[in-house]
């Protein structure tokens, strides 16, 4: 084995290849986050079930009930149920993988590896979040005998979108983060403004048409449209926007890994 | 080909200040950017570069173990983290033949909610391990740390010496061919630091290669065939142990009265110098025991800055920290306010308060409701003059004179 190290030059090399030598170590990686943040709490993993849950109650309360905001003509509990769904895997897993470099800061700076496992890692604490509540949602839509759309082969398709985006705004910020440690206040205040421009509460349809393209530059918007649509088949697809949450998507992912990589270098001199 | 690693021209600079080195507050960086437009030229700080190394080369060989010394500050922390893969070198180029693990702590990953065993495993993959190897390894490692009936106990309720003899089995089994070290050996109890000791020369005889940096010349002397000197980010001299050993002993080098940073400013606060002195008049050799010890923090304070402290940490040679004492202390609260301009803080030790030794202080820089370490930033020596300790071989981590009073009963 010969290993060189020389200062890099030029536009950063993504070494996807090393990611994967070191997939051991992100597998473990991951298993931790999951663990330690069950074991920690008394009700352990019941959280998982009771987060979700209470969120579709409350939502279901203020803006189903006494806001009445229309519904697509589903019972309001699922219909914002399923966009919740997409959307509480977003705001878990963007925070983690956001804070994941910096809270591992001790890590960086006392062994080699290839960075990017930490910010991938993190995700792996939302796909666990995200199977518990989809089963609350088959319970909720058979409690309210919703049949389920011929569109439902898709929802994985969407599920993808949402986590290309989750890991591109993550790692970019995860990066950001290193270097403004103000981000810590930005994070959570994304997250919550996140919510008000998604339809989780509300129906695209309700917005109006001249807005809609811009709205539609929000993955999350064709994220949970295409949710609805594929597991109620209720929500029109809107194939621009599905298009251009795409886009924006992928383009976030590319420009993230580059600048990750980019940053990568002065993680352990700055930590 | 028998060497196992070749550096050539070795460079490092963090040019503190600049686009990508320091981690800023945005609010900084915007204010920053729009200072430099609006201001003169001559008004701005100086950027000037500073090389932690600078044009270090050097070979090693094939199953050598080599040490790594110097004054803190010369630049061995740097070259090991470049040699680890941790930080980037600005220049220059390394050649490493083999495998290579390094250790510049043990028990990296370690969680405190999770069992030994799955420590083990969780750790033993950031050291690079397979989980197969890790299989192979495993009645071994338990063996080593003592810790058999206590694997399925989450370490948060390891004692100390439990949690350090686990972290440090599981470095053991390591198989690299290059080993690289940082002075984790100086741990756990004597007993456990000779077993240690015991494995590093296992890990001699096998054959590795090793690059080890220490403070403590015994150990280098009875590790190390080969020393590399580093003075001021440069090679001082290198060859054979015993001989660099005596010069670099000879030049009265285990003492570091003063320290400058040599980062450059990150912030409003700025670290000018912190230098330890004797109260009484110091020989060359150390502090009298019986005089009084000052730290003094030497700082300037360029603009508003929030409430913090400064914080000094004590070691001694062992590398156990005895206090921690903070310019917070006397006011009750966690932090203090900042007065603006240059000032000077201290930090009286009593006297006859510490064992005849070496002490190390690490201070920790405040920045934006963080902290950031600089270790060892001091070196100094307690001679045995006027010590309780120097009249019988006392036991003990300190050495106080205590009041003792007399009444008839």
């Amino acid at each position: 084995m010969h290993t060189i190290i020389k200062p890099r030059r030029g536009l950063a090399q993504l070494d996807l290849a090393e990611v994967w030598e070191y997939r051991e170590l992100l597998g473990y990686l991951a298993w931790r986050d999951i663990v330690v943040r069950y074991k920690q709490t008394s009700i352990g993993i019941l959280w998982a079930f009771i987060r979700p849950f209470l969120t579709m109650v409350i939502f279901t309360v203020v803006f189903g009930r006494i806001a009445k905001l229309p519904s697509e003509g589903v019972p309001y509990a699922v219909f914002t149920f399923i966009a919740l769904l997409p959307w509480q895997f977003f705001a878990t897993a963007f925070a983690e993988t956001a804070m994941s470099v910096v809270g591992n800061g001790y890590m960086i700076t006392k062994i080699y590896f290839p960075r990017l496992i930490l910010p991938l890692a993190s995700i792996a604490v939302g796909i666990v979040d995200f199977m518990v509540s989809f089963v609350i949602l088959l319970l909720i839509m058979i409690w309210y005998r919703t049949p389920v759309s011929v569109h439902a082969w898709a929802l994985p398709l969407f599920f993808l979108l949402c986590v290309v985006f989750t890991i591109g705004l993550g790692l970019f910020t995860a990066a950001l983060y290193v270097r403004y440690r103000d981000m810590r206040h930005l994070i959570p205040f994304l997250t919550q403004f996140g919510l008000y421009v998604s339809p989780v509460a509300y129906s695209t349809t309700s917005v109006s048409p001249k807005w809609r393209f811009l709205f539609s530059l929000n993955p999350m918007t064709a994220v949970i449209d295409g949710f609805r649509w594929s597991l109620l088949g209720t929500t029109p697809l809107y194939v621009p926007g599905i298009i251009a949450g795409t886009a924006t998507s992928i383009v976030l992912l590319v420009v993230a890994l580059y600048y990750f990589k980019a940053t990568e270098r002065i993680f352990a001199d700055v930590m | 080909m028998n060497e196992a690693v070749i550096g050539q021209g070795i460079g490092k600079t963090y040019r503190l200040g600049e686009q990508g080195t320091a981690y800023t507050l945005l609010r900084e960086r915007i204010f920053e950017t729009a200072k430099a437009v609006f201001r003169k030229r001559d008004a701005a700080p100086s950027r000037e570069p500073f090389w932690a190394l600078k044009d270090v080369s050097f070979s090693i060989g094939h199953a050598e173990v080599v040490g790594l010394v110097g004054k803190n500050g010369a630049g061995k922390s740097t070259l090991l983290k470049i040699l680890s893969r941790i930080t980037e070198p600005t220049e220059g180029r390394i050649d490493l033949y083999g495998r290579v693990s390094s250790l510049l702590e043990v028990g990296i990953g370690f969680h405190p909610e999770l069992s030994g065993r799955d420590n083990i495993f969780l750790n033993g993959a950031i050291l690079g391990m397979s989980r197969n190897e890790i299989r192979r390894k495993f009645d071994e490692i338990v063996e080593f740390a003592e810790i058999a009936k206590f694997l399925d106990t989450p370490v948060k309720r390891y004692s100390s010496g439990m949690y350090v003899r686990l972290a440090f089995a599981v470095a053991a089994h390591l198989e690299p061919d290059i080993l690289i070290v940082d002075e984790v050996l100086a741990v756990g109890d004597s007993a456990f630091q000779q077993k240690c000791l015991g494995k590093m020369r296992d890990i001699r005889a096998e054959g590795r290669t090793v690059i080890v940096v220490s403070h403590n010349m015994a150990t280098v002397s009875s590790l190390c065939q080969k020393v590399i000197w580093l003075a001021n980010g440069q090679v001082k001299a290198a060859g054979d142990a015993q001989d660099i050993i005596r010069k670099y002993l000879s030049e009265g080098v285990e003492n570091d009265f003063v320290w400058t940073p040599r980062h450059g400013i990150l912030s409003a606060f700025e670290y000018r110098s912190v230098s330890v002195a004797s109260a009484d008049p110091a020989s060359s050799e150390g502090f009298p025991a019986n005089a009084a010890i000052d730290v003094f923090f030497d700082i300037n304070i360029h603009d508003k800055f929030p409430a913090s402290r400064i914080e000094m940490h004590l070691l001694n040679d062992n590398g156990e920290v005895l206090l921690t004492s903070t310019s917070a202390d006397d006011t009750g609260q966690m932090n203090h306010e900042w007065a603006l301009g240059p000032q000077r803080f201290r930090c009286r030790i009593p006297p006859n308060l510490l064992m005849p030794g070496r002490y190390f202080v690490t201070i920790t820089e405040p920045y934006g409701g963080h902290y950031i370490p600089r270790e060892n930033v001091l070196t100094f020596t307690v001679t045995e003059e006027g010590s309780v300790a120097a009249r019988d071989q006392r036991q003990g981590k300190i050495a106080p004179l205590l009041q003792w009073t007399k009444n008839k009963a």
